[in-house]
């Protein structure tokens, strides 16, 4: 467990460090037209998209937004979204398999696997950046801005106390409480 | 509350219901005028606002398309919200964090101080600080500004506190909780500040001093004053004399309405106002209406921006209490030994975890970014706004592919930073850091400017009708019964947050009106 500044004990979530290896590879896998993520214990079914496509987006989620902090439910959470794009949007569809088959075919060459089996963050990183620049990515990092930082339970984690007028405000609860100045 | 006909010329009518046309309106009814405003966005009240940064974006923010160019980050940021400011009654006075500042003497006189500065605009304002001290008395007590009528200042929260503390070790002396249209006590019917930290998404409590909430329902309640929401402007007819007649508008189910009228003014905000006027072309004004002088559009300016945040070893929670707690102001002079014309404020500021992540440095992403956010509990947060220099090439002009739902050209938005502006900018991120970096902050980093919150400068104010669109009383030199009562009047921008300027103009310019009217000059 570790300790947030107001001592508040925290699950020892995300165990991926910068140097950690195929930690994410590990704990998602694929059954049937799901992804089961074993040690946080929740699955997802895809409509639209492979199974793999999906484990391999939230790896990709994961590498551009890394927080320690945060599980890769978060993630998936955020990646689903193009899952239900994708059933509704051939173009949606094309896009994302797209990328993960650019992406693939890198890592391939690179490392003589798919995107998603790449041991190291590094590693991956070093492949996202060949392709910072295209549609798939800036669709993919651009929708986690809202996607990742606007779930409501992501906030807490960060300190973010969210909605406060239902609370009467801070008047009564800390605007002014800092102490270490 | 009063209803007009639509063939009722007697009335005034006033397009936009923000700073400028919800004041200008509220004083035009007191006076006894008739009159309508025609508002493009809906009406919410403070029961509808949300504690939320997008659902509040969404409700109030205003979506339809513009375009952009130029070398500002924001063009390649967010090419199609070159600004981040409200359509809905009440206009951005609901976002306003209420920083209300006086200009200084010597920024009514931007050419004469600053000198023939390249590549600038630069020009006098017809104005000086000395004709405008009555209507600023008038201004800060109508909207209750903190530390002026003996109304005393707000407490300060943890992010003031940070900013204070690090700014007095600088040796900075102009350090307080700054004079805010929020109140600090109950006035004028309204409550008390709750620190409720989400001033942007429309003050839940009415603490907040907003066109919405303090101005309209009193202009409303004298039965001289019709709000029509969702009501877009589309064009200014004239006569053959070249009198503005009427205005066109799309309601709400996007059909074509005639409101007749006797004065027509103009406050739908610095894009949207000379998008208004251009879009009004007509044979006798082929350039647009008030357009003589080329200058409708030009020299539009939005203040040398940028934010600085910085992560402290222990938490602040930036986010707790009013969103601009406090003001350094010793940079706001005019100083060339700096490397710059003209001066800085540095305010506080704060984001929620949902905009920080979108604005903290937009197309950014791994750990480096990352970690700046994992730092938010322990960040605090100031903003730069600075004089930016008119030019004439940052300009709206009309899209000549883009349409909005009404078939309307919509505004296209030019801005490139001048070298003064990166001067200043530069020195105030130094600033910023250091300040930060004097209590002990472990990393700050400097944040681009956000889509612009302040809009200002496209139908300027000038003595000779060659080189601007108004004369001293916002009216147009062309049309005598056109009047401009928004902040796209600036003749230049000053370091202060504008809203307090716009509301002086506007209470002065209604007092102008109903004394032209009752002479039938106008
Ligand atoms: C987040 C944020 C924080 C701010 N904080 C401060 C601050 O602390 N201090 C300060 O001084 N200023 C602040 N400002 C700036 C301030 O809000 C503006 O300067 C001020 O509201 C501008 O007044 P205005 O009358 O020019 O336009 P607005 O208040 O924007 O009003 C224009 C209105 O016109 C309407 N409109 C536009 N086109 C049409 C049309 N064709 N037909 C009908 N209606 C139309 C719009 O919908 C809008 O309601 C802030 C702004 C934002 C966004
Ligand atoms: S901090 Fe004060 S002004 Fe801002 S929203 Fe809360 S009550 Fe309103």
């Amino acid at each position: 467990m570790r300790t947030t500044q107001d001592g508040r004990a925290q699950p020892n979530l995300g165990r991926r460090g910068f140097l950690k290896t195929g930690a994410a590879a590990a704990a998602i896998v694929v059954t049937g037209a799901a992804i089961i993520h074993s040690g946080e214990a929740w699955g997802l079914e895809t409509k639209s998209l492979a199974p793999q496509t999906m484990r391999a987006l939230v790896i990709i989620a994961r590498d551009i937004f890394p927080h320690d902090r945060l599980e890769d439910k978060y993630y998936a959470i955020a990646m689903k979204s193009w899952d239900e794009k994708s059933a509704s949007d051939a173009a949606t569809k094309a896009m994302i398999e797209g990328g993960i088959a650019t992406l693939d075919a890198l890592a391939k060459s690179a490392h003589g696997v798919t995107y998603a089996e790449v041991a190291w963050e590094v590693d991956r990183v070093a492949l996202l950046r060949q392709i910072d620049h295209g549609a798939f990515f800036g669709a993919v990092q651009g929708g986690m801005l809202a996607g990742l930082y606007n779930q409501q339970d992501v906030w807490p984690l960060f300190g973010y106390q969210g909605e406060s007028a239902s609370k009467g405000g801070y008047i009564h609860r800390g605007f002014n409480d800092i102490e270490w100045l | 509350m009063a209803k007009f006909d639509l063939n009722d010329d007697s009335v005034v009518v006033i397009v936009g219901s923000g700073a400028g046309g919800g004041t200008l309106g509220t004083d035009l009814a007191r006076a006894g005028i008739k009159t309508v405003i025609l508002e493009a966005g809906a009406r919410y009240e403070t029961e509808d606002f949300v504690n939320d940064e997008w659902s509040s974006f969404m409700q109030l923010a205003w979506k339809d398309p513009r375009s952009t160019s130029g070398n500002w980050r924001v063009h390649k940021d967010f090419p199609g919200l070159p600004a981040w400011i409200v359509k809905a009654v009440g206009g951005s006075t609901i976002h306003w964090a209420g920083a209300s500042l006086r200009f200084q003497e010597h920024e009514f006189r931007g050419r004469t101080t600053y000198g023939d500065v390249a590549g600038a605009n630069l020009l006098d304002w017809p104005v000086t600080l000395a004709e405008m001290e009555p209507w600023y008395e008038k201004a800060e007590f109508r909207m209750g500004t903190t530390r002026t009528n003996g109304i005393p200042g707000l407490p300060g929260n943890n992010n003031y506190k940070v900013l204070e503390a690090g700014a007095k070790k600088l040796g900075y002396k102009e350090v307080h909780t700054g004079r805010m249209s929020i109140n600090s006590q109950p006035r004028d019917g309204r409550g008390s500040c709750q620190q409720i930290g989400f001033c942007f998404q429309g003050c839940k409590s009415g603490a907040k001093w907003s066109t919405l909430v303090a101005e309209i329902p009193k202009g409303e309640a004298t039965g001289n004053l019709e709000v029509r929401p969702e009501s877009q402007a589309v064009k200014i007819e004239h006569d053959a004399s070249g009198k503005a007649t009427a205005v066109v508008y799309a309601d709400k189910d996007g059909k074509l309405q005639r409101q007749k009228a006797r004065v027509v003014a103009v406050a739908c905000n610095s894009i949207e106002s000379p998008r208004l006027l251009l879009n009004s072309a007509s044979s006798m004004f082929p350039d647009g209406l008030a357009n003589s002088s080329g200058q409708v559009g030009r020299n539009y300016m939005r203040h040398t921006t940028g934010s600085v945040y910085g992560i402290f070893e222990k938490p602040v929670h930036m986010f707790r209490g009013t969103t601009m707690a406090g003001i350094v102001q010793d940079e706001a002079r005019h100083d060339t030994k700096r490397g710059f014309v003209a001066g800085y404020e540095l305010e506080t500021l704060s984001l929620g975890l949902p905009f920080m992540a979108a604005f903290l440095n937009p197309g950014a992403w791994g750990r480096e970014f990352t970690s700046a956010l994992d730092g938010y509990e322990n960040m605090a947060g100031m903003w730069i706004v600075g004089e930016d220099m008119p030019q004439e090439t940052n300009r709206i002009t009309l899209d000549p592919a883009l349409k909005d739902h009404l078939g309307m050209p919509v505004a296209s938005v030019h801005f490139d930073d001048h070298p003064n502006d990166i001067a200043m900018r530069n020195h105030a991120y130094g600033q910023g850091r250091a300040i930060y970096e004097a209590v002990g902050a472990v990393r700050t980093f400097p944040t681009p400017p956000y889509p612009s919150t302040h809009n200002l400068g496209t139908n300027r104010m000038s003595e000779k009708a060659r080189d601007g669109v108004v004369n001293k009383w916002g009216q147009t030199h062309d049309v005598k019964n056109l009047f401009i009562s928004d902040g796209s009047q600036f003749t230049t921008g000053a370091a202060e947050n504008p809203t307090l300027t716009i509301v002086a103009l506007a209470t002065r310019q209604a007092a102008t009106i109903a004394g032209m009217m009752a002479r039938n000059e106008i």
